[in-house]
C-alpha cells in the first residue's frame, strides 16, 4: 500500500518547526518515529498535504531530572524509555507499560510524545500518563504551555493541543515507593489493547493508603477508574480489592468493535483492574 | 523530489525520492535489494524487517526520506565473503524455514536480540520475536535456531558480525552508477 503523496519538510529546530506549522495550518502533520502516522498514511485514512519531521530537532529526546520531576523529551523512543534508568526508578510504571507496546522493532521507531499526540483510545501510554499525573508541555507561537494529562486528551484522536503546537516534553512527577502495574488484554502479542489498567498503588501500615488507576480503550479518552480508586482506600487484603474493583468501569464509555461489546470491556476492566491493583500491591 | 543519501550494506546511495516511498520499496524496487520482502504491509508482520543505524524497523513503517544520512543493514548484507553469519548457518541447519517468507525479518530481529542479550532463553527468544509471524507456525525451530545461534558463539559476533556486508564499498546511485569510491 502506497500513502499519498504529500510534501515533505525536515525543520531542524524547534522555531522553525512551530513557523511551518502555523503557516500549514490543519493540513500539515507532524512525523515523529511514524509508528502511527504511516500506517494511517498506508491505509490512506489521512491525506495530510505536508508532513513535518520532527524526528531530528535536537533537545527533545532523552530523559533528565528537574528537582523532583523527570523530564522526558517527547521523542524519546519507547525502547529508550524501557530502559532508563531514571524512568525505571521513578517511573516504573510508563517503563513495565513501555515494554508491552507493540514490538521491539515498532519500540526502536515509535516515541512517548508521538504516543499521547496520537491520542488512540486503545494506546497504552496515555492511561498511563494519566495516572501518573503527568504534564505535557507544548511549544507554539505563543510560547510554552503546559497541560495536565487529564486535560490534554480531548476526544477520540483528538487532544489539547492547536495545529501549530508541538508536543515538546513529558513531565513526572517522580514517585518512590509505589507499587505499580500495567494489564492488559489483547488478541496477540503486538495488537492494540482491549482494554487496558495502569495501577499505581501506595501502601502504608499494611493496606493500601492510596491508588491511581487509568484506563485504556474505555471510552474515546483514558479515563481515571475514580470510583474504584476510592474504594481502594483502605482496602486490607485480596477480597477488599476485588470487591473495589468491581466498581473500575463506573462512569466509563467503551466502544463497540469487531473484537468486544461495551459489556465485556466492562468485564474486561473490572477484572483487569482486580490483577493489576493485586501485582501493584505485591511490587511496592 | 527529496535528495536522500544512505548507506545501505556497505554501499552509500545518492538519490532523489518521493518522500511517500516506504524504506522497503527504496530497498526492492530502486536499489534492487529484493531480499527484504513486503509481507502484510500493515506493520504486523515484520517480514520488512532491516537493521537502521543500528537497531531494527520494520523497513515498510519508515519513510526513505527518515533514512537519509543513516545506514542500513538487510538481510543480504550478513554475509562476508559468502560466508554466513552463525545466525543464518542456525537457521539453515535448523530447519528454521519452510516456505522462507518471514526468514529475512527472522534473522534481523534475532540478531538484535542477541546484540542485547547474547545468551537468551527460549521465551526470552519468542518475546523479542513477537512481531515476526511465520504463517507456516515453524516457531519452534526458528526458537531452536536462535539459541543454537547464541550457543555456538560468544554473542557479540552472533548478532554482530560482518555489518559492513559482502558488497565492495562505494557510493553509487540508483542506477548502479558509482560516484565515488
Amino acid at each position: 500500500m502506497i500513502p499519498p503523496a504529500f510534501d515533505y519538510v525536515r525543520p531542524d529546530t524547534l522555531e522553525e518547526a512551530v513557523r511551518v506549522l502555523a503557516e500549514a495550518g490543519e493540513e500539515a502533520k507532524v512525523l515523529a518515529g511514524g509508528q502511527s502516522l504511516l500506517p494511517l498514511l498506508r491505509l490512506r485514512l489521512a491525506f495530510p498535504e505536508l508532513v513535518v519531521d520532527v524526528g531530528r530537532i535536537p533537545g527533545l529526546r532523552g530523559v533528565r531530572e528537574d528537582g523532583d520531576t523527570l523530564v522526558i523529551g517527547a521523542l524519546t523512543t519507547h525502547h529508550d524509555v524501557v530502559h532508563d534508568p531514571l524512568v525505571r526508578r521513578y517511573a516504573g510504571l510508563l517503563a513495565q507499560a513501555t515494554e508491552t507496546v507493540a514490538d521491539p522493532a515498532v519500540r526502536h521507531r515509535g516515541t512517548l510524545g508521538g504516543s499521547l499526540a496520537h491520542a488512540d483510545p486503545a494506546g497504552d501510554l496515555p492511561a498511563v500518563a494519566l495516572a501518573l499525573d503527568a504534564e505535557l508541555v507544548a511549544v507554539g507561537p505563543g510560547g510554552r504551555r503546559s497541560v495536565p494529562a487529564g486535560e490534554f486528551f480531548a476526544d477520540y484522536l483528538q487532544t489539547a493541543l492547536a495545529p501549530d503546537e508541538l508536543l515538546v516534553e513529558v513531565r513526572v512527577p517522580e514517585r518512590e515507593g509505589w507499587g505499580f502495574r500495567y494489564e492488559k488484554f489483547h488478541r496477540v502479542s503486538q495488537s492494540w489493547a482491549m482494554v487496558g489498567v495502569a495501577a499505581l498503588v501506595r501502601r502504608a501500615d499494611g493496606r493500601i493508603a492510596e491508588a491511581r488507576i487509568g484506563l485504556t480503550n474505555m471510552g474515546p479518552t483514558p479515563l481515571r477508574a475514580t470510583a474504584a480508586e476510592q474504594a481502594l482506600a483502605g482496602a486490607a487484603d485480596p477480597g477488599a480489592v476485588a470487591r473495589a474493583a468491581g466498581s473500575a468501569a463506573e462512569g466509563t464509555r467503551p466502544s463497540r468493535d469487531a473484537s468486544a461489546s461495551p459489556e465485556y470491556r466492562a468485564h474486561l476492566a473490572r477484572v483487569l483492574t482486580e490483577r493489576a491493583v493485586l501485582a501493584a500491591a505485591g511490587t511496592g | 523530489m527529496t535528495h536522500i543519501s544512505v548507506t545501505v550494506d556497505g554501499t552509500v546511495y545518492e538519490d532523489e525520492v518521493e518522500p511517500r516511498l516506504l524504506l522497503v520499496h527504496y530497498l526492492r524496487d530502486r536499489l534492487g535489494l529484493t531480499g527484504t520482502p513486503v509481507g502484510c504491509d500493515t506493520s504486523n508482520c515484520g517480514a520488512c524487517t532491516v537493521e537502521l543505524d543500528g537497531m531494527s524497523v520494520k523497513s515498510c513503517t519508515v519513510l526513505a526520506v527518515q533514512a537519509d544520512g543513516g545506514e542500513v543493514t538487510t538481510v543480504q548484507g550478513l554475509a562476508r565473503d559468502g560466508a554466513w553469519t552463525p545466525l543464518q548457518r542456525a537457521f539453515h541447519e535448523r530447519h528454521a524455514l519452510q516456505c522462507g517468507y518471514c526468514t529475512p525479518g527472522m534473522i534481523m530481529a534475532a540478531r538484535d536480540l542477541l546484540r542485547e542479550n547474547p545468551h537468551p532463553t527460549s521465551g526470552e527468544v519468542r518475546q523479542a520475536l513477537e512481531g515476526n509471524l511465520c504463517r507456516c507456525t515453524g516457531y519452534q525451530n526458528i526458537v531452536r535456531a536462535v539459541l543454537a545461534a547464541a550457543e555456538e558463539t560468544t554473542g557479540e559476533t552472533a548478532g554482530q558480525d560482518s555489518a559492513a556486508g559482502d558488497g565492495a564499498s562505494g557510493r553509487r546511485t540508483a542506477s548502479g552508477q558509482e560516484v565515488t569510491a
